[in-house]
């Protein structure tokens, strides 16, 4: 069984190369990998990632609540419409998923979580919520559309002219409610641009405003290489339960002050912290025409030392690139077999490309 | 639909075959199979001299999101590859049929290339 966004029918008005991704029906690509991804770093593309789970969370302790469940603290989150990412953790340390937390109001909250985690995602956060006065809701009924590129805004702005202003207002990682719309400066892709939550009515006019205005319409495939050069953990790929935040990379995501805060996990992430880490999520580079792919192994001085978790074809720096978990002990260079033949490649920080530039010692 | 060409045969895993005037027979892909793939970044040829034998893996193209074996079509001696490919992997999507071929082969068995497929026995296969 799989599902349909209420964006079906534009896919494939648009010839998407449907596929199923997390038991829904979206598009690949439309007319091409290479093509959505360079419109997005230079230009304005548009996702539909209506797959997405939005969940409100709300109620007196929706704050205490959110403090319990979530490693990054929402304290942070002074100022409505703010939003945080974070990871949600297991006893043991482990990452259920990764998440962003929007903040409304007092006791007025909203989690976006992965379309693939879904189901467990919501009888974990059902199990903890035990004892705390919230209330949980799905909010199946909202569509999500990312617009994203150097033009978003100027695009977004055009075909929502009476929140304009507001748009162009908001800052990175702040969101706007108007009624069942909610615009947040969000995304997956290094480049400025929005996410918009928003009935499916909606959501179809928006599309087809996007369209119509010259705004590229790309899938899963452009998504993914806009997010590897990004340098952002795919959940499933490059982090899951068998890690920590401590060890891919996410290290900046656990709020450790107050002391005094009990989040789900601390207690293990407190030991590994005293202990020190032994793996490490690093971005490699290869400097010759080939493609990493995740599974690959990765060896140092002859002695594995690690394995690919994302790896693609960098289509904005025309090099392979990829995310690998490796020993903490892996500095500068490794190598990466590639069927049976071990090439080298160069450890790099995992942020290959931001704001449409190749950033400093990648290329 | 994709562009199946009358005068050459087919294998079951999207490869083209062509004879050449000197009697080897040049390899590519169909346009279904670049058409699926999406846009190639990486080719990798079998060498020239290798003797391959039908159904192996002979080779890989890559697109961004996947990589897929290239299954030698017959038993025989590669005789030539497109160089071109490992610049311009590219070529594979804009001229499945021409200046994307991958590579030339001379066969072992001229037999075995009574089983691959006609034309219009590919197009039953793509189209279900």
């Amino acid at each position: 069984m799989t599902q349909q966004t209420p964006l079906y029918q534009q896919h494939l008005e648009l010839h998407g190369q449907m596929v199923d991704f997390a038991g829904w029906q979206l598009p690949a690509r439309y007319q091409g990998v290479m093509e959505e991804h360079h419109a997005v770093r230079q230009a304005a593309g548009i996702f539909d990632v209506s797959h997405m789970t939005i969940v409100d969370i709300s109620g007196a302790d929706a704050a205490a609540f959110l403090r319990r469940l979530v490693a990054n603290n929402i304290d942070k989150l002074t100022t409505p419409g703010k939003a945080l990412y974070t990871c949600m953790l297991n006893e043991e340390g482990g990452i259920l998923d990764d998440l962003i937390v929007y903040y409304f109001a007092e006791g007025d909250y909203r989690i976006v979580v992965n379309a693939a985690t879904r189901a467990q995602d919501l009888i974990w956060i059902h199990q903890q919520a035990a004892g705390f006065e919230v209330d949980i809701a799905e909010r199946a009924e909202l569509a999500l559309l990312a617009v994203q590129g150097p033009r978003a805004e100027q695009q977004l702005c055009q075909q929502m002219s009476e929140q304009a202003d507001a748009i162009r207002s908001l800052k990175p990682f702040n969101a706007l409610r108007d009624g069942e719309t909610t615009i947040a400066r969000t995304g997956y892709t290094g480049e400025d641009g929005f996410e918009i939550m928003l009935p499916a009515a909606a959501a179809v006019a928006l599309w087809q405003g996007l369209i119509e205005a010259g705004v590229t319409p790309c899938g899963l495939g452009a998504r993914d290489t806009l997010r590897l050069e990004a340098g952002m953990c795919l959940y499933g790929q490059d982090m899951d339960t068998s890690v920590s935040p401590l060890e891919c990379g996410l290290g900046w995501t656990v709020a450790w002050e107050p002391q005094d805060r009990n989040f789900i996990g601390r207690d293990a992430l407190e030991v590994q912290k005293s202990q020190g880490v032994t793996r490490q999520l690093v971005g490699l580079v290869i400097d010759q025409r080939t493609v990493m792919r995740s599974g690959y192994k990765v060896f140092v001085a002859g002695s594995e030392a690690g394995e690919i978790t994302s790896g693609t074809f960098s289509p904005s720096l025309e090099k392979p690139i990829g995310m690998a978990r490796v020993s903490s002990t892996v500095e500068a260079h490794c190598e990466v077999e590639i069927r049976g033949k071990r090439l080298p490649a160069r450890v790099v920080k995992p942020v290959f490309v931001r704001r449409g530039k190749i950033q400093p010692g990648i290329a | 639909m994709s562009d199946i060409p009358k005068d050459l045969v087919y294998t079951e895993s999207h490869e083209w075959l062509e004879e050449q005037d000197d009697g080897n027979w040049r390899v590519g892909i169909t346009d279904h199979a670049q058409s699926q793939l999406g846009e190639l970044v990486y080719v990798e040829l079998p060498e020239v001299d290798a003797e391959i034998g039908s159904g192996d893996a002979c080779g890989v193209v890559e697109s961004v999101k996947a990589a897929s074996d290239i299954y030698a079509p017959i038993t025989g001696t590669i005789v030539a590859v497109n160089e071109s490919l490992t610049d311009e992997p590219d070529l594979i999507n804009t001229d499945c049929y021409g200046d994307g071929w991958l590579f030339d082969i001379k066969p072992d068995d001229s037999e075995q290339l009574e089983a691959l497929l006609s034309a219009d026995d590919y197009a039953d296969l793509t189209s279900e």
